[in-house]
């Protein structure tokens, strides 16, 4: 195991440290770019966390970005911050792999909203970062560039599918980096890495450029390091975008000026459910108990609340996410884009050898059972069952935002696993998504924060809410890190 | 549900248009089995009077000004193509004869 050399360049700081020391001239965004890719290339070997850096374009956009600064025509907070997009979100120019074979070759002829409104606002994305292959799975291993390790503790998976974003903010190596979050992709990474990860609202953020999984529950979010940042990255990738029909037209509120640090008075619900699911660390559950009392210290009232339909949660994920996927993953057929079996015979054989060739053994199992619960005969038996219950997975929650303002439960049931360990089961894989799936399910947003170590690894908090109302999660979650410190917990440098 | 045989799961895969190999195809058979059996605990759940859920939020079609946009330039639109003739995506010959 490589560990991180000596010589590592310094972590960077917060977004919030980082904008005020552009502002204040203390440094420019060349450097800041240039320390972002020092740090980046000497914490590769161990972490693995990006698919590929654009160095020479983020040097030149971190110039131009000075030179804003210098004629006073900057553009905000994020102007001159090195960022990372996880890598199945597309920057035109710039290849896009969602870590599948696949898509070798394949460069966008576009940018993703996302991407877009990141560059108008000044980021400077110095590179794309490691995911499971097209986002299916919940360690990183799955990649067909290889895991990515947790910064914490290098023989530990960060976390999936988004974990080579979370490993990078964790790090240092960017303030902010994108995920993608399906059925706990952003906020199970940021658990078990120790930064703040938001899924925000299904429509809140566009999909546009965001390759797909599943339609339904897809949704793009921030990674940083604390929840203000966060608010910020929040406000600058929201909003209605005419390219995908299902974002949502309500302005986007200044997230910001919602963090007040108040928190007295809002009922916190802790679903009774979460608390009692197999295979949950007592470790996860003595540092959430703990910070659901340090809310309670801050005026926050605790409530015990009930989410009947939970252990149907992960059954009813697996049978919708599987039929969107088999149905999104159809265009890959070798004939526009990306890879194409040699010498096909004829059409038939050239899709048939470039998908079995191309896609990964998760991908492909996810394919089959996605095919198989909408073919003639099982619909109805799964994939319309699936769907109703979905619509009970909906109401626990409408019922239980009836009698509180946020709810609260542990964001894993687990710390970081060890590479290798869930490999071979997929099942047992799936069962880690427990508390988070549902949130994707009902379209609600959540969001992970960290809440302390246990056994010297980070334990996440979560926070869900009611639909669009991304403003008390973060209000709650700021006002937590003004009251604690586990948010500063830095990952040994040395090891 | 009687579980799933390697004789429908190669079905489904041919469906998905995925060539397996012996081996493969054997794995598939015992995770997909297992992954349906544990599906199936949602049989326990009375559903018949439940509407089904597509999507998570409620949005009625959206409409938009009939006003032309800029699509992607044809040459953008192919550049990615592993063949290509003129403005067209190039795969094998699909229909005998003739030319």
């Amino acid at each position: 195991m490589s560990s991180t050399p000596r010589s590592a360049p310094e972590a960077l700081g917060t977004l919030a440290e980082l904008g005020a020391a552009l502002e204040a001239r203390r440094i420019s965004s060349r450097e800041l770019v240039e320390a972002a890719l020092a740090r980046a290339a000497a914490l590769e070997p161990s972490l693995h966390a990006f698919v590929g850096l654009r160095a020479e374009r983020a040097r030149a956009e971190g110039a131009e970005s000075d030179t804003r600064r210098a004629r006073h025509e900057t553009r905000g907070p994020l102007d001159g911050i090195p960022i990372a997009l996880k890598d199945n979100l597309v920057q035109m120019g710039e290849p896009t792999s969602c870590a599948s074979r696949i898509l070798e070759g394949f460069v966008s002829p576009y940018d993703a909203s996302v991407t877009r409104r990141l560059r108008a606002a000044g980021a400077v994305v110095i590179g794309r970062t490691n995911l499971d292959e097209f986002a299916m799975g919940s360690s990183t291993e799955n990649s067909a560039q290889g895991p990515s390790r947790n910064p914490w503790d290098p023989t530990r998976t960060p976390g999936g599918s988004s974990g080579g974003s979370a490993a990078v903010v964790a790090a240092g190596v960017v303030p902010l980096a994108l995920g993608s979050d399906t059925g706990g992709s952003i906020r199970q990474p940021a658990a078990c890495c120790g930064v703040v990860g938001l899924k925000p609202t299904y429509g809140r953020v566009s999909r546009y450029g965001l390759v797909a999984f599943a339609s339904s529950l897809d949704q793009i979010g921030p990674f940083t390091r604390t929840a203000a940042d966060c608010a910020v990255a929040l406000e600058a990738i929201a909003g209605h975008d005419p390219h995908d029909s299902t974002s949502l037209p309500e302005p986007v509120p200044r997230y910001s000026e919602a963090l007040t640090g108040d928190v007295s008075g809002l009922r916190l619900g802790l679903p009774r459910e979460y608390f009692v699911a197999e295979g949950v660390e007592p470790g996860v559950l003595a540092r959430v108990r703990e910070a659901a009392a340090e809310l309670e210290r801050a005026g926050a009232k605790l409530v015990e609340v009930s989410l009947p339909h939970t252990k149907y949660a992960i059954a009813t994920y697996y049978l919708i996410a599987t039929a969107e996927a088999s149905s999104n993953l159809a265009r890959y057929d070798g004939v526009r884009y990306g890879r194409r079996a040699a010498h096909p015979k004829d059409l038939h054989d050239l899709y048939h050898r470039t998908r079995s060739e191309g896609f990964g053994a998760e991908v492909k199992r996810r394919i089959l059972l996605g095919t198989y619960v909408l073919s003639a005969g099982y619909y109805d038996a799964y994939y319309r069952k699936a769907q109703q219950v979905r619509t009970l997975l909906r109401q626990d929650f409408e019922r239980a935002f009836e009698g509180c303002d946020a709810l609260l439960t542990p964001t894993a049931p687990e710390t970081a696993f060890r590479l290798g360990e869930k490999a071979a089961d997929p099942l047992r894989m799936y069962l880690s998504d427990v508390y988070t799936v549902s949130t994707n399910l009902a379209g609600i947003p959540g969001l992970s924060l960290p809440c302390g170590l246990a056994e010297g690894l980070p334990v996440g908090l979560q926070l869900l809410g009611r639909p669009l109302d991304e403003a008390t999660l973060l209000r709650i979650a700021e006002a937590y890190q003004r009251r604690t410190d586990h948010h500063l917990r830095r990952p040994p440098e040395e090891r | 549900m009687p579980r799933i045989t390697r004789e429908e799961v190669e079905r489904i895969a041919a469906l998905a248009r995925l060539s397996l190999a012996p081996d493969e195809a054997e794995r598939m058979t015992s995770q997909l089995g297992a992954l349906l059996d544990y599906v199936a605990l949602l049989g326990e759940l009375d559903t018949r009077k439940i509407e089904p859920t597509s999507h998570p939020v409620p949005i009625a079609t959206p409409l938009r000004e009939d006003r032309a946009g800029t699509p992607l330039a044809p040459e953008l639109a192919l550049a990615n193509a592993p063949e290509s003739e003129g403005s067209a995506f190039a795969v094998p010959r699909i229909i005998e004869g003739g030319e």
